[in-house]
């Protein structure tokens, strides 16, 4: 019984051991290679009905939530808010029972409150996997990532990633900082001090405010986007100045002495908190990240299915 | 405590039986030239090793192919048990079209061989199929499934287990037949 996740849901990496990730990490390795053969299927979740309850916006991780439940042979019900009750007044107990009622074995969530995920977990049976909850948390996003960069390094443990952008409103951040510490890399966060909550330090990360400091500090910059809709004040004056102090350019990465590691969580504002010939360079890791969501998201949904027992 | 073990083959006799299966396997493949060889993940890999080493001792001019291939993701028992952590799969070769020999250590209920064809679909449409394993348990299938090249048959009940030792996990070649204590599991 030692091979089991920890957890019966994946409502955060808060709750994960670095056991479950390496658990993880392992069994995506697996699925890795089943996604480059001819035939890209394995029958595992024939038996499993996945739903994915979207109540906002997404592209990456809906796709990639999906191609992962397809090639793992499980049935898919997708749901978007703006084409349902929700908008009729309906709650998310009711909607998420009126699911189950159909025999859903697993709840794939993005939901705009954080703590939409534990909230469901608590009132329902099925296994929940959070694919993000408001400012809080997006579990899977933290696990490719870091399982990119012990693919693109060799290891996490020692490793270290700076975190640049709109820290305040990033569920990715966040994930992010705790998967990577669990897994013994150090973490700093960077940006603009409106954008960087007061609790940074006591999570045991080091702040920075200025850009090439942290760059030349890092093996690797994640760099975030700028959440314009979470925004309800102005918290720098431009996004012009912002893109000018924070933006990462072809100058700044040229003139360090060493070559670093950049990645994306997407979607990317152009020219924002990326230009175009970073994101596209060498050094950019952004569409191995979004190869490597897949597999990862399939090694979860598998490892959860497992404790689901039959 | 686990009850007693008896050694039924040991090293020597193992290894007598092994080139016996090569002699066997070249009299239906000949230079392998369009036959490859592959070891069902984890543990029929190192027989599948032994074979191909041997096999080129003896054809030292053949090219012998070898994979390894896991199930884990094709298991009908998936829920149903306790998690298998999967092997590696390496399978560096096409199989379209080439007679492939599938080679694990014990034969028991015939489960493991129809998971493992299935995975093996996954990679292309191989002409033939054969099965060899070591050790078969006969009367115990749960599946129509026969081995056409056997080492050892051996008459088990269900309460009895067969287990390979091979030097590279357990330090020592030999088959072990061991009864399980039923009060302990």
């Amino acid at each position: 019984m030692s091979d089991l996740l920890s957890v019966k849901h994946l409502l955060g990496i808060k709750g994960l051991t670095a056991r479950d990730v390496n658990l993880i990490f392992q069994t995506a390795d697996n699925f890795k290679d089943v996604i480059n053969r001819p035939i890209k299927k394995v029958p595992s979740l024939r038996d499993i009905t996945v739903v994915n309850l979207f109540f906002e916006n997404s592209t990456r991780t809906r796709l990639s939530f999906e191609l992962a439940e397809k090639r793992l042979s499980a049935d898919i019900l997708n749901f978007t808010a703006s084409s349902s009750s929700v908008s009729k007044g309906e709650t998310l107990i009711d909607t998420v029972n009126n699911i189950l009622a159909m025999k859903v074995d697993m709840v794939v969530m993005r939901h705009p409150k954080p703590g939409a995920a534990v909230f469901l977990s608590r009132h329902i049976d099925a296994s929940i996997i959070n694919a993000g909850d408001g400012t809080h948390e997006h579990p899977t996003q933290a696990l490719l990532d870091a399982y990119s960069i012990r693919e693109k390094l060799g290891k996490v443990e020692g490793v270290k990633v700076a975190i640049v952008g709109d820290i305040l409103h990033s569920r990715v951040a966040l994930s992010n900082i705790l998967c990577l510490q669990l897994l013994g890399a150090e973490v700093m966060v960077c940006g603009p001090a409106t954008l960087i909550p007061k609790y940074m330090r006591d999570l045991g990360v080091r702040v920075e405010h200025n850009l090439r400091k942290a760059l030349e500090w890092c093996d690797v910059a994640n760099m975030l986007r700028i959440q314009l809709e979470r925004q309800d004040i102005r918290y720098f004056p431009s996004l012009r100045e912002y893109s000018m102090l924070y933006g990462l350019n072809k100058q700044i990465l040229e003139s360090l002495n060493k070559e670093i590691v950049v990645m994306h969580p997407g979607p990317i504002n152009r020219g924002v908190e990326i230009t175009s010939d970073v994101a596209d360079s060498s050094s950019s890791i952004i569409l191995d990240q979004v190869s490597n969501g897949v597999a990862v998201r399939m090694a979860v949904l598998y490892l959860l299915a497992q404790n689901r027992g039959f | 405590m686990t009850a007693a073990s008896k050694l039924i083959f040991d090293q020597q006799h193992l290894e007598i039986t092994i080139r016996r299966l090569c002699y066997q396997l070249i009299e239906n493949h000949d230079d392998f030239s369009n036959s490859v060889l592959i070891g069902i993940q984890p543990r029929g890999i190192y027989l599948s090793r032994r074979i191909q080493a041997y096999l080129k001792d003896l054809q030292p001019s053949a090219d012998i192919k070898s994979g390894e291939l896991d199930i884990s993701f094709f298991r009908d028992d998936f829920r149903r048990r306790e998690l298998i952590v999967p092997s590696a799969t390496r399978i560096n070769f096409v199989i379209e079209n080439k007679k492939v020999i599938l080679v694990d250590d014990v034969l028991y209920t015939g489960r493991t061989i129809r998971a493992a064809m299935d995975a093996l679909l996954a990679f292309g449409r191989p002409q033939k199929v054969e099965l060899l394993v070591l050790a078969d348990r006969k009367f115990s299938r749960h599946l129509p499934i026969e081995p056409d090249y056997i080492g050892i048959s051996i008459d088990t009940i269900s309460s009895e287990k067969v287990k390979v030792h091979w030097r590279e996990t357990e330090g020592e070649d030999g088959v072990w037949l061991t009864q399980q204590d039923k009060n302990n599991e």
